[in-house]
């Protein structure tokens, strides 16, 4: 039972981490761009989300409200006011950039937060839980998280491949040059990618700082796990990170179910062994290629 | 006399010290059929890339339907009525042919919705690709993809669609098709510049012919005036020539 129990875990973890890596899978479908800063920006909302719950009294999924489409619009001026130069100066630049920015992001949070580590509360939802048997109960809070970041993912998939604004996307990811020459002005376009890519890590960042505590310095675990769904699942496919997301949260749970030491250990194996066997991920180029 | 739909004048373009263009001037009726013939090197496709914005040129000035559009970008262009089909196909693979000319109707054609479909339909249509609109474009044999290549510059609603030897590669059973729907285009009113090296294929096309070697204007005219210019026969067409109806294939 411990077992079923450790997978069950794992599974609902992986949708949380899918639904922080959803982000990072978009902004390197389309854009090719890999956001050293990801993390950070998930802690950001996640600090963000903490005004709001306290200045004005919100439960945390309310603040949600004020808080996609305040990082959504961060996103779109970041696009244009900054990443959009990076691009143009090769590929290593955006990388350079974003890790900037990272540790620019990560101690303007230190400054106006101190070190102090915080939890958004979520009240009764935070424990309660599902009794499915003896052995296995099932939260409402991962239960929930699993649920948004499959929707994330989904909603992700569709509008990538039923509008035309996701059309446009998947073409400008085949082939930047071409899609210009199909009327498609990528730097708008680009800006809409990382505008819903930043909406996506507020829903992200509020979950994360629900479920544990959080501090400036989590951007890295954060960006970690992130990264490691989305290279397991396959780069720049968003299905393939749903996938790399439950992979990487089963390894954590059953790592930490025969010794509560191994659970990060045993995630960042599983990474490694896909890295060696399988570098280009396990459903690579699916739906954002 | 009608006012010119695209006028080139003056146009220079160098690589480092190497001069691609220089001095190149031409301009085409709204409808009318041009062909752009010359040796391999000669810059006819850098040209191509100057009508439609890829390249900013270095000196001169590219006006389309009387507006100066020298320094409008590649999307622009397009948006304004400027095709282009690529001489090697560069299809958009992970989409369907569909997709691909869907794509071009909504943004090149600034289409929306069901106008969006039925102009990507009409596109795929003329190109000769309407029973593989579903079928992934990274698919695709090489005639098909130059028909994919066609059916996206048509799906933008072009008045002008620049084709960049849409014939080369392809074997001699296959050109015909291919030059019955150029002529397709050009009869819909669509003006169509058009580089290619199976001459025969061209002439039976265009009305008007210039011949492009080391980035300059050699000969322009009628077709087979332009051909029988003894200056392109050396510097162009030289012993390859056969008969009245020269091929001279890429190597």
């Amino acid at each position: 039972m411990t077992w079923v129990n450790a997978v069950v875990q794992g599974i609902l973890l992986g949708g949380l981490y899918a639904l922080v890596a959803a982000g990072l899978s978009l902004m390197f479908g389309v854009m090719r761009i890999v956001n050293l800063a990801h993390g950070v920006l998930a802690i950001g909302a996640a600090y963000l989300a903490l005004e709001v719950a306290d200045r004005l009294g919100w439960h945390p999924f309310l603040s949600l409200l004020v808080v996609v489409p305040v990082m959504a619009a961060v996103g779109y001026v970041l696009q244009r006011g900054l990443l959009d130069r990076a691009l143009r100066g090769g590929e290593l630049a955006p990388l350079l950039v974003t890790f900037g920015l990272a540790i620019v992001l990560q101690n303007l949070l230190l400054e106006q937060f101190s070190a102090d580590a915080q939890r958004l509360d979520v009240g009764s939802l935070g424990t309660a839980s599902i009794r499915v048997t003896d052995g296995l109960s099932i939260g409402w809070f991962p239960l929930l998280s699993a649920v948004v970041g499959l929707l994330v993912v989904a909603g992700l998939g569709q509008f990538l491949a039923r509008t035309r604004t996701g059309r446009a996307m998947r073409a400008t990811s085949d082939d930047q040059e071409a899609a210009r020459l199909m009327g498609i002005d990528n730097r708008r376009l680009y800006a809409i990618a990382t505008a819903i890519a930043l909406g996506t890590v507020a829903v992200a960042g509020v979950f994360l700082g629900s479920r544990t505590t959080f501090d400036p310095g989590a951007g890295a675990t954060t960006l970690i796990f992130a990264f490691e769904a989305v290279v397991i699942g396959g780069l720049g496919s968003l299905w393939g990170t749903l996938a790399g997301g439950v992979v990487l949260g089963v390894a954590q749970t059953v790592g930490a179910a025969i010794d509560p030491a191994y659970g990060i250990l045993a995630g960042h194996l599983v990474f490694l062994v896909v890295l060696a066997v399988r570098p280009r991920g396990l459903l690579p180029a699916a739906v954002a290629r | 006399m009608t006012a010119p739909l695209l006028e080139v004048a003056g146009v220079g373009k160098r690589f480092g010290r190497l001069t691609v263009l220089d001095d190149v001037s031409f301009s085409i009726a709204p409808g009318e059929a041009f062909g752009i013939v010359g040796p391999n090197g000669a810059g006819k496709s850098t040209l191509l890339n100057v009508v439609n914005g890829v390249l900013r040129p270095d000196g001169g000035t590219v006006r389309f339907d009387g507006a100066d559009v020298t320094r409008a970008d590649a999307a622009a262009r397009c948006r304004a009525g400027i095709g282009r089909s690529y001489q090697i196909p560069r299809p958009f693979g992970g989409m369907t042919v569909f997709e691909n000319a869907l794509v071009a109707a909504s943004f090149g054609g600034g289409h929306t919705g069901r106008a969006a479909a039925e102009a990507a339909h009409r596109a795929l249509e003329t190109a000769g690709l309407a029973d593989a609109a579903n079928t992934p474009a990274g698919s695709l044999r090489l005639l098909d993809r130059k028909r994919l290549e066609l059916a996206r510059a048509l799906a933008t609603d072009p008045r002008l669609v620049l084709l960049d030897e849409i014939a080369g590669g392809l074997t001699e059973a296959e050109v015909p098709a291919l030059v019955e729907t150029v002529r397709d285009l050009v009869r819909a009113g669509v003006a169509v510049v058009w580089i290619e090296h199976v001459v025969h294929a061209l002439v039976a096309v265009v009305t008007r012919l210039m011949c492009l070697t080391y980035g300059r204007v050699l000969a322009v005219g009628d077709p087979h005036a332009v051909l029988a210019d003894p200056q392109v026969v050396e510097v162009y067409l030289g012993s390859t020539i056969a008969g009245d109806d020269p091929v001279v294939e890429e190597t």
